[in-house]
């Protein structure tokens, strides 16, 4: 039998070549759950920050009113839920309460697919709200009197700024999320955090294992987090353009024409 | 009937904001090729006014007509009307995701429905007339203030309105932006553009006016030819609110 290491990096080394393919399949689980879950909880928040803000329409019909305000407060209700409460409850009751209430015997990982995402959804939507809020009510109107409706303006004019105004947000649930996966570990999704807590037990080697986990979870995050950065970056575009030629009116002079005119 | 070349005729608009009334039954009529300059004090209900007649608010009362027939009725939605009646804002109100071009066109192409490069010729040429097609690719947080408000008359004359609604349009800019644009509206008038403007640009109404309404708390308080309005009003009202402008005007001179 081979002799056991010694020393702290002894140990980490040992450890890695151990269950280094164990710790990589759990952070590519987490990294999967975390960017899917974010993913599809944008489009939640997207179509909830849309419903949310869609204007009363007074020539409606008394039913479509009633049917948007509605739907309205159950979407209310959905974002406070699940802001209200831990991710890890929530795991726990939709994957327990799914098998009791309904028979449905559904698979840990698509548990956490659902959890994270109606998580985020819910997150989402408030920042989708207040990223609609935020653009000035002005260009709404502009589009609205050059003939737009409201969902030709929200589309072309409101949302892209909205979302764009709301990206930092995007990048901070996903690497929020990267970390916040590991209380998955409670229905047994075999992420980083539940590979880990596996690998530990064999040895009893908690510090080394979760040192490198710290590690790994590190480099996924701050790789997010720059890759992110860089994606605003490019959407900005360039600071300048290329002028075509001299702008003929404006009047480097101040002179008001038509008041000098009538001197 | 003379109604028949009037292409605006605004009867019996009154518009309250809850319990305020802050229109009480307002009455003209806007004939073609007419600049029609509205004035009047702060808070005297100009922007309402302007703002009801495309619909950005629903009127409480009254009716406007467009080429003689009530708007609902000439047009089955909205936002056809609104393509025939320009708006020009204060604040100029871009879009601040697309470029210049791209300005004039989206409603050409979303509203319209004028195929892209149709819509581009004549966003261009619309730049052009503003003086404004060097900047085509710029992006309005890029331009300056009269520049913004040239663009967004681009913006509105790129779908070809009958009629150009314009609050203030100069209101939010620096004295030496103020005469870009005002160069840009005479242009307009010159040519026969119906227009409907709310302004404190008191030597644009008597130069371009083809008539001149003076609007207090909710009221046409008289309403004539710029000459009349100006040079011969009638009512007190018109002649102390007048007198601001002429004592600014006066102390104009004095500074020289
Ligand atoms: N959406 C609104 N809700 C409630 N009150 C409003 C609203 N819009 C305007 N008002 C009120 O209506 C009155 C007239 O406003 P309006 O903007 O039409 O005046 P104005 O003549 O354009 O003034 P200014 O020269 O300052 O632009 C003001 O007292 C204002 O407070
Ligand atoms: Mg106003």
């Amino acid at each position: 039998m081979a002799t056991l290491p010694t020393t702290f990096f002894g140990w980490v080394h040992f450890l890695l070549l151990q269950y280094g393919e164990v710790l990589f399949k759990g952070a590519c689980v987490t990294l999967l759950l975390a960017i899917v879950g974010t993913f599809i909880g944008c489009v939640i928040g997207l179509v909830v920050g849309i419903v949310e803000t869609i204007p009363e329409d007074k020539d409606a019909s008394f039913f479509s009113r009633a049917l948007l305000k509605t739907e309205k407060r159950i979407l209310d209700a959905y974002v406070e839920i699940f802001r209200g409460t831990p991710m890890i409850v929530q795991a726990m009751v939709v994957y327990y309460g799914a098998m009791s209430l309904f028979s449905i015997d559904m698979s840990p990982m698509f548990a956490g697919f659902f959890v994270v995402s109606i998580n985020t959804g819910a997150y989402m939507a408030e920042s989708m709200r207040g990223g609609i809020d935020s653009i000035d009510q002005g260009q709404k109107e502009a589009a609205i009197a050059i003939g737009m409706d409201h969902f030709q303006a929200m589309r072309c004019v409101i949302l892209p700024q909205a979302v764009r105004n709301i990206l930092p947000q995007i990048g901070n649930n996903l690497i929020i999320n990267i970390k916040d996966t590991s209380v998955l570990n409670v229905i047994s999704v075999t992420e980083l955090y539940f590979a880990s807590k596996s690998a530990a037990g064999v040895y009893y080697k908690y510090f080394e294992i979760f040192f490198i986990t710290c590690i790994v979870y590190f480099i996924m995050t701050f790789t997010a987090s720059r890759l992110l950065r860089w994606w605003e970056k490019r959407l900005d575009g360039p600071r300048d353009y290329q002028l075509v030629e001299y702008d003929p009116l404006a009047d480097p002079c101040g002179i008001h024409p038509i008041a000098t005119k009538k001197q | 009937m003379i109604e028949a070349n009037n292409i605006l005729c605004v009867k019996g608009l009154k518009k309250s904001f809850g319990e305020r009334e802050i229109l009480k039954g307002i009455d003209f009529e806007v004939k073609k090729s007419d600049v029609v300059c509205i004035i009047g004090p702060s808070g005297s209900g100009k922007s309402t006014l302007i703002r009801c007649v495309n619909f950005l608010e629903e009127p409480t009362e009254g009716t406007i007509e467009y080429e003689g027939q009530e708007v609902h009725q000439a047009f089955k939605k909205l936002p056809l009307y609104r393509t025939k009646v320009g708006m020009v804002f204060q604040q100029f109100n871009l879009f601040n995701n697309m470029s210049v071009v791209e300005n004039c066109m989206v409603g050409q192409v979303k509203v319209l429905h004028i195929d892209k490069e149709e819509a581009r010729k004549t966003a261009l040429q619309n730049l052009e007339y503003v003086g404004m097609a060097g900047y085509m690719n710029a992006k309005p947080s890029q331009l300056s203030g009269g520049q913004k408000q040239r663009v967004a008359i681009a913006r509105a004359l790129a779908l070809k309105p009958e009629v150009l609604l314009m609050d203030e349009p100069t209101s939010a800019l620096d004295p030496e932006m103020v005469g870009e644009v005002l160069t840009v509206m005479k242009k307009l008038a010159d040519q026969g553009l119906t227009m409907v403007v709310v302004t404190h640009e008191m030597a644009f109404a008597k130069e371009v006016a083809t008539k001149v309404i003076f609007i207090d708390q909710g009221v046409i308080a008289e309403q004539g030819t710029a000459d009349d309005l100006f040079l011969h009003p009638q009512k007190q009202r018109t002649r102390d609110f007048l007198s601001r402008f002429n004592v600014l005007s006066h102390q104009n001179e004095e500074d020289k």
